[in-house]
This record gives structure tokens, sequence and C-alpha cells, in this order.
């Protein structure tokens, strides 16, 4: 008995021996360069540089109206939908500027999905039809919609809750189950990166934990930048963190960004200290 | 059992009647929306008492023939073409004026910029404020001619329909025309409710809808106006009533033949109740042809009725889920 045991461990602990070693060599996935962002002739971030290497989680931690949401909106062009909208500097994935002139923003859109702080299924449509609404929506082909149904309900985590009920109305699930629902409907499209705006601020904690492990999971397959204002989530969930600040009318900007381990554990600037112990914020 | 579980309870009034201020209040209310009731059923009652003597002269075929002669005894009348005209006219305007409608309520929500949208806005609620009496004499000095060379292209090149045949090679006072004064009657009504309703699609949705890489027309298609759909049927259903009961714009435009035009809709004669009513009123023969002319509008009453509570159904039905 006592051997397996000893085995199970080592095999664990293997596992994360890959798993981080595996995220030192990882390439970069996407990441912006000198990023600048306008709301109209309002600054509201500045100077930012971030990478975020494949198959990682980076949480984006900073007091409300420091620019994350707004960041995170430029990282799959949704940002520009909103009248005056303008950046300056690049947004690379894959190596290409996601602003050039030749690119689609509707391909980036499926290559980036997002998932935002109000659970936001279509009422109108039932499970099924929502998981599958992002091929009906942009056209996108695929076959066995059955399989991506399971698929990617098994991988939101709520594939057991629901596979007898595929047919009744999205309004019906607790805020939990919507928010899962609509991770499964992002994932349907096979994005390459998935951003998360507070996932889990209107949720309670059994959701947020289940989202969580979702969000652990999901990592194995594709990179996640989650925005969130709760620390221990950051910590449960991100391989690395960027603290944003917005000071006294100056437009937001990353204070510190680095390993997760290492902002909390070990932060380099006071700011990031004070915030993160919570003294401001 | 049942009698141990009903022990102690008390039955407990709503706030609205528990609270003086309230019970004052709620009665004014329920005052007021009785009132209307009542207005509606006086006129249907009137108009039922009245259509009596007329309908005992005339029976069925009161309705199901159509012709106008006062001068056998009793009366030979059918307002069978006119109840079905008024019907054509309807539809013909609807053709027109609800893909515009439709049309020019996203181009304001969802792709003009606010300012633009604001002074459209503005001009179409002017637009609903035009007098029926103006627009009548704007169709039949300006529409006409103008329309008249549409319907003769129609004609030309789309005359093998048989809804654009025309024998006559007259084109003047048909239901094209009627219908498209009526469109342009109801294009204010139905843009109104539709952009009221389209820029109420909760923004959650819209965002995830673009966040899945949908275009404007799918955001649409699948988002925007099944969201709204309810209340784009019920603004089309506003604009229909008032196209139903339209009477001096089309008494303008439209030359009444006591016939049934079926469906030449370029060809120059038709029908309406209303119009009947407003042409025969003036030089009504005596009391018997009013009971008459009151008779059809109580069938003009009733066939509204029936085309609301058909729209209501409609309505009522648009809830169900996407698959």
């Amino acid at each position: 008995m006592s051997t397996t045991e000893f085995e199970g461990v080592m095999e664990l602990d293997i596992e994360g021996i890959e798993q981080s070693a595996l995220h030192q060599v990882s390439p970069t996935e996407m990441e912006t360069r000198d990023l600048s962002v306008w709301f109209g002739r309002r600054k509201v971030l500045e100077g930012v540089n971030i990478s975020f290497p494949k198959q990682t989680v980076t949480a984006l931690i900073g007091p409300s109206g420091c620019g994350k949401s707004t960041f995170i909106r430029t990282l799959n062009r949704l940002h520009e939908l909103i009248p005056g909208a303008a950046l300056a500097g690049s947004v690379l994935y894959e190596g290409k500027d996601i602003y050039d002139a030749d690119v689609d923003p509707v391909h980036i859109r499926l290559k980036v999905g997002m998932v935002f702080q109000k659970p936001n299924p279509f009422p109108s449509m039932t499970i099924r039809g929502n998981v599958l609404s992002g091929l009906k929506l942009s056209g996108m082909k695929r076959d066995n919609h059955d399989d991506i149904v399971e698929q990617t309900l098994t991988a939101a985590g709520l594939w057991a809750e629901v596979k007898d009920r595929l047919g009744s109305a999205a309004g019906d699930l607790s805020g939990g189950q919507q928010q899962r629902l609509v991770i499964a409907r992002a994932l349907a499209v096979q994005p390459h990166v998935l951003l998360m705006d507070e996932p889990c601020s209107a949720l309670d904690p059994a959701s947020t934990l289940k989202i969580e492990e979702t969000i652990r999971e999901l990592s194995k397959e594709i990179t996640i930048i989650i925005v969130t204002h709760n620390m221990q989530q950051a910590v449960r969930v991100s391989d690395y963190t960027a603290f944003f600040l917005a000071e006294e009318g100056t437009p937001g900007h990353v204070v510190e960004q680095g390993a997760t381990t290492e902002i909390f554990g070990n932060p380099q600037q006071q700011r990031t200290l004070d915030y993160v112990n919570g003294r401001f914020g | 059992m049942a009698d141990v579980s009903q022990m102690g309870r008390r039955d407990l009034q709503s706030a609205a009647t528990s609270h003086r201020g309230d019970r004052v209040f709620t009665r004014t209310v329920a005052g007021a929306a009785f009132t209307s009731l009542a207005v509606l059923a006086g006129i249907a009652l009137f108009l039922g008492f009245q259509a009596i003597p007329a309908f005992q002269s005339q029976g069925l075929s009161f309705i199901t023939t159509t012709g106008w002669d006062i001068n056998t005894n009793p009366p030979t009348v059918g307002i069978f073409g006119m109840l079905y005209g008024s019907v054509l006219l309807a539809f013909v305007g609807l053709v027109i004026a609800v893909p515009a409608s439709i049309l020019l309520a996203i181009f304001m929500v969802f792709i003009s910029p606010p300012r633009l949208s604001k002074i459209l806005t503005n001009l179409i609620d002017l637009m609903a404020a035009i007098p029926s009496v103006i627009l009548g004499l704007w169709a039949f000095y300006i529409l006409n001619p103008t329309a008249e060379e549409w319907q003769v292209l129609l004609n030309k090149y789309l005359g093998w329909i048989p809804i654009f045949e025309n024998t006559s090679g007259n084109f003047l006072g048909t239901p094209f025309i009627a219908g498209f004064v009526l469109a342009i009657m109801m294009i204010p009504i139905i843009t109104a409710v539709t952009r009221e309703v389209l820029s109420r699609t909760p923004p959650d949705l819209i965002n995830a809808s673009e966040a899945l890489g949908c275009s404007l027309w799918t955001m649409l298609r699948y988002v925007a106006l099944p969201y709204g759909r309810g209340g784009v049927v019920g603004g089309i259903m506003l604009g229909l009533g008032r196209a139903l009961g339209e009477t001096i714009a089309v008494f303008f435009v439209l030359k009444l033949v006591y016939e049934t035009n079926w469906d030449k809709i370029i060809e120059s004669g038709g029908g309406s109740v209303a119009t009947l009513i407003v042409s025969r009123f003036g030089e009504v023969s005596g009391p018997s042809e009013l009971q008459l002319l009151l008779a059809a509008g109580f069938f003009l009453f009733i066939m509204t009725l029936v085309v609301n509570v058909i729209a209501n159904l409609i309505v009522s039905r648009t809830g169900r889920l996407q698959k």
C-alpha cells in the first residue's frame, strides 16, 4: 500500500516539475508592446508591456479603475467597438500585430475568446444552443456537434449537471452554472487564448471554486488571462501576475509583473507589497 | 391533515389595500382603467345595436357580397369588398413599411453616429405628427403622378405576375398608391417602437456575441432581433391598427368601386370600409343608409379586434426557445 501512495506522490511531483519546466520554456502566445489606450481624449493606459506564455494563467490585479478590463478588451479587439476608442503600440498574437490593417477582427475574436464578469448566456437559446452559438454566430463549420457539446461542457465542469437537460433554457441555470456554460460556449470555437474579466465576482464561493478548477484544467490546453480582485484567487489559479495601478489622474500602467509566487511572496515594489497585503485598493 | 396545516393561518392584505392612501390611489387607478374599458364597450354596443336593423334587412349577405345600391327596396348592399379592401391596402402598406422601418431602426441603433440618430428620431417623430389629411393632399397632388410611372414600370417588367396586371391602362386610384400612403403613415410608428426595442438589447448579450466573432448581421439575426421580436411585432400591429382604420388619406387617392378587387394592386379601383363610410356619409339618403354605414363600422371594429387578437397570439408565441 505505502509503495503505491509513494508512487502517487512521486508522480504528482514529477508532473509539477514538468509543468513548471514547461512554463519556463513555453513560447509566447500573446504580448503587448508599449500599449497605450484612450477613451476619446482620456488616456486610460500607458506603456503596457506584458507577454503571455503559452498554456499559462496570467492574473491581472489592481484597484478598480486602473484599466485592467480595458486592457483585456484590447486583446481581442473588443475595445474598438466603443465610440472614441483609440490605441498606440501593438498587441502581438503569434508574432503578428492584431491591429494590422489586414487582420480580420472576427478571426482574432475566435482565437481569443472571452468570458465576462456577469454570466451572459443567450436567454432565448437552450443550453445546447448556447454551447453551439459561437459556431452559428461566426459561421464556423465543425462536425459532430454532440461531441463538441459534451467535450466543452465537460471541460467547463458542467456536463454532469446538465447532460440530461440540454434542451432546457439557459436562463434556468444558477449563476455559477451559467458562467460555466459561457466558458463552454467560448471553448466551442476552439480559442487559443481565453480572456476572463472577473469571471467569479458575481458567484458564490462554491461556484468560484468550480470555476477555478476549470481554469487550472483548461490551462493545460490554452492560455488564460484573468482579471481578478480576489488576491487568493490570483494565487490559487495563476502562474504569472501583473499589477496595474492608476495613480491620481495618471493613466493606468503596470507597476510590477512576474511569477505569481514572486509578486505575492517577494514583491520588489513597495506599492505592490501594500496592495497584495490589502493596505489599499 | 388539511385542517391541521391551516391552523393559525391568516390571510394577509397586500400593501396596496392595507394603507389608506394606497387604497384611495388603487381605486382611482382601477377606475381610470375601467373607464377606458367602458368606453370601448359603449362604442361596441352602440355600433352593434345600430347594426341590428341593417343586418336584419340584409342578412349574412351584408358581409359576404359586395355592392351599394340604395334605390332598391330593401337596399342591396354588401361590404365584403370593402372589408377585404381594408385588409389588402393594409397588407400592401405593411409590405412596404415593415422592411423600411426595421432597416431604419437598425441603422439608428447600431450604425449611425449617436448625433445623427438623434436627429433622425426627431424627424421620424415629426413624421408621425403629420395630419392624415395633409398626407392625403400630398399624395393626391405629388405622389399620384410619380407613383403612376412606378406602376407603369412594375406592369411592364413584372406584369406576368398576376398582382401586377393592369388591363385598363389606368394607373390612378390604385390600391398600390393607397397602400403606399398607408406605409408612410405606418413607418414612423413601426420605426419608433422597433428602435426602442432594439436599443434595449442587453449590452451583455451584444458583448457576448461580439466576443464570439459575430458580424453585425449575425448579431442582429441571432441576438438583437430575436430579443426584440415581441416588441417589433407589437409595433407592426400598432401600425396595422392605424392602417386598417385610416380614412381620409385613403379617400383622397383610392378610387372607390363597389366591387371586390382581389389582387390587382396596380389596377384602378378598390375599397376600404372607412373610405366607404366617409364617402357615403356626406350624401346619405336617409336613416336606413346611415344604419347601414354604422353597421359597416361595426364590422370594421370587429375585424380590427380580430387582427389584434391574432397579433397578440403571434407575440405570445415568440418566447419559444431557439435550438
